[in-house]
């Protein structure tokens, strides 16, 4: 499994007059967790939205598991976009049905599984992301924020997927959540044989998860590397990262994991 | 780059199933009736080949683990890594996701009951609306200078003179279509001349209110519950409170005073317009001159009736304003209720305004009325 899950090459964003990249460069192998690190509005954001076909770059190309993302037919368009998973900021569950219809929704969208085997894939998805089968019944206006995100997290587990794109998934947790947020990642990254893209402003999250760290500065890439040779990297943008006052914290955080 | 792999295969080869390829949800689909008449064949002597599978998602695993009565079967050879996906699969909890309980005759009465409640509910926060909405009142004629005062003008913009253009065309048609109805009747009778009785008394006295109400509660109600709906789900309202600022002193009481003041001139608008397009239509079809239609109508038609047309149009404005608030205030963080709530919202004002209107019809029964 040494393929590439995801290429990048040259992509090219421009809002208005504003250039957002300029020229980035990515190539993610099947088993990582990159995580996508920069500055606020630097384009982390925007470049997942990117990857998983949402909006299209002015220019560059987008590769995801070795085929042109926009490429083929509607049909094989879709089954693409089945193969990746999304776990969006604020969770994004569909309000008006409850969690265990949210899970549900995708399962039941490509008709193949009878109700009674969507129900055990539904109770499935949910010990996966430590839920009880009664939080099902729970409509997303009544869950906690960790609870949003498990939910959602189970949502975008919900087909199985090869490559699951987390944006922000600790933000909003206190650290205990947070903590137990990225553990359960971690397994499920192991038991699944995912790869991940996760964007991350928290610097616990990235040293505790991630095996690479990709640099979104000066409008492109500047770094894809191991959290270790990213910290002795010479760029203004790393130094005020990783190097400020927290910087004893992420050592500590990596040295544990 | 990743070689395809093959599709999920299933091959019944004597006593023996193998079962090869990719058994994920994505793949399964496209022959997943004949993959479950093969695995419904199987028996407990079946011998079980998964060696060949590439991959194996929760979905193929529930799918091998019911095909073998949810029990490891005797003679099975598969890889070690799809082991554990079936083990995961078999480790499913049993208790049944909480189900919702079927409609019968029990659901029925709670249904009724919780209809009911809900309705006391409303009437209750619906009062409440108003004895707040009176009791800012009184805090403003104290402190005149915290009288929201831009509000209620960009309100009187909004729902008032942006509403001008199709509350006069809806009015002039109106007009035009009662006019020639009504004179065809009259023409019968050689009664012309009531044309102008007919369209003053009905159009000022009745149409007009309720016609602009209609139009005010689908165009302004539906976009005041929307709005304060969506304030709602984003906690703009909590803002406001957290700041100290009265919710109905700056929300709701501002868009009431708006549809209060700018009703009765759309009403005064509408009738006149309608009034035109009845005129034009009484000088086309019964050759009644414009200017003695302008001369007769004072005279049969006692100015009483502009003066409950306009009360009309304030009550209504009123109504249709609390109707809207009252919706708005209530929609719950989600997009199911939104759309409840706006519906609930025209639907329950366009009722009001007709329960409204029969009130005034039997109050004013005997004003403005040439017997």
């Amino acid at each position: 499994m040494s393929a590439s899950v995801i290429e990048l090459q040259g992509v090219r964003t421009r809002f208005r007059d504003q250039l957002i990249h300029d020229g980035v460069d990515l190539v993610v192998p099947a088993g990582e967790i990159v995580a996508l690190v920069g500055g606020s509005g630097s384009g982390k954001t925007t470049l997942m939205r990117h990857i998983i076909g949402l909006t299209r770059p002015e220019a560059g190309s987008i590769r995801l598991f070795g085929e042109a993302l926009h490429a083929g037919q509607l049909a094989e368009r879709m089954a693409r976009r089945r193969r990746f998973g999304v776990l969006f900021q604020h969770g994004a569950l569909f309000s008006a049905f409850n969690v265990g219809e949210n899970i549900a929704f995708p399962l039941r969208e490509q008709g193949v599984a009878s109700e009674e085997e969507i129900a055990a894939l539904v109770r499935l998805k949910l010990s996966m992301v430590e839920m009880e089968p009664t939080h099902a019944a729970l409509m997303p206006a009544e869950l906690s924020g960790g609870m949003v995100k498990r939910a959602a997290l189970a949502r975008a587990l919900a087909l199985e997927p090869e490559l699951l794109l987390l944006d922000e998934p600790t933000a909003g947790l206190d650290p205990d959540r947070s903590a137990a947020f990225i553990e359960l990642i971690r397994t499920l990254h192991r038991q699944l044989h995912l790869t991940v893209i996760l964007i991350t402003h928290d610097l616990d999250t990235l040293a505790a998860l991630a095996s690479r760290v990709a640099i979104l500065a000066d409008k492109r890439i500047v770094s894809h590397d191991t959290l270790e040779r990213t910290l002795a990297l010479d760029h203004p943008f790393v130094q005020r990262f990783f190097h400020g006052q927290r910087r004893r914290a992420v050592m500590s955080a990596d040295g544990e994991g | 780059m990743a070689p395809r792999i093959a599709a999920a295969s299933i091959r019944a080869a004597g006593a023996r199933l193998e079962l090869a390829g990719d058994w994920s949800l994505n793949s399964l689909g496209q022959d997943i009736g004949g993959i479950r008449r093969t695995l419904a064949q199987a028996s407990a002597s079946t011998e079980w080949d998964l060696g060949a599978i590439v991959r194996l998602d929760s979905f193929g695993a529930i799918l091998i683990w019911r095909a073998w009565g949810e029990r490891w079967p005797a003679k099975v050879s598969l890889q070690q890594q799809h082991r554990r996906i079936i083990e995961r699969a078999a480790t499913i909890p049993a208790d049944a996701l909480p189900r919702t309980a079927p409609f019968g005759p029990r659901a029925a009465v709670v249904a009724l009951g919780d209809a009911l409640l809900g309705f006391v509910d409303h009437a209750l926060h619906f009062i409440a609306l108003l004895g707040q909405l009176f009791l800012d009142c009184i805090h403003l004629l104290r402190n005149p200078r915290q009288f929201p005062l831009a509000e209620v003008s960009a309100g009187v913009y909004k729902v008032g003179v942006k509403a001008m253009p199709v509350a006069a065309m809806v009015g002039f048609l109106i007009g035009v279509v009662l006019s020639y109805l009504s004179s065809l009747q009259l023409k019968t009778f050689g009664a012309d001349i009531f044309i102008i009785n007919i369209l003053g008394l009905g159009i000022i006295r009745e149409l007009g209110p309720v016609l602009v109400s209609v139009l005010v509660a689908g165009r302004s109600g539906s976009a005041m519950t929307a709005q304060l709906g969506v304030m709602r789900v984003t906690e703009e309202i909590d803002a406001l409170a957290a700041m100290g600022v009265s919710r109905s002193q700056r929300l709701v009481l501002p868009k009431v005073f708006a549809l209060m003041l700018a009703m009765p001139l759309l009403v005064l608008w509408t009738s006149a317009v309608a009034l035109l397009g009845g005129a034009v239509s009484a000088w086309v079809e019964l050759g009644l001159a414009p200017s003695f239609f302008l001369e007769t109508l004072p005279r049969v038609v006692p100015i009483a009736n502009l003066y409950i047309g306009l009360l009309k149009g304030a009550v209504f404005g009123l109504l249709i304003a609390l109707v809207a608030c009252h919706f708005g205030l209530r929609v719950q963080p989600n997009t199911e209720s939104l759309s409840a709530s706006t519906t609930a919202s025209v639907v329950s004002a366009i009722t009001i305004v007709i329960l409204a209107d029969a009130a005034f019809a039997i109050a004013t029964r005997t004003v403005g009325v040439v017997a």
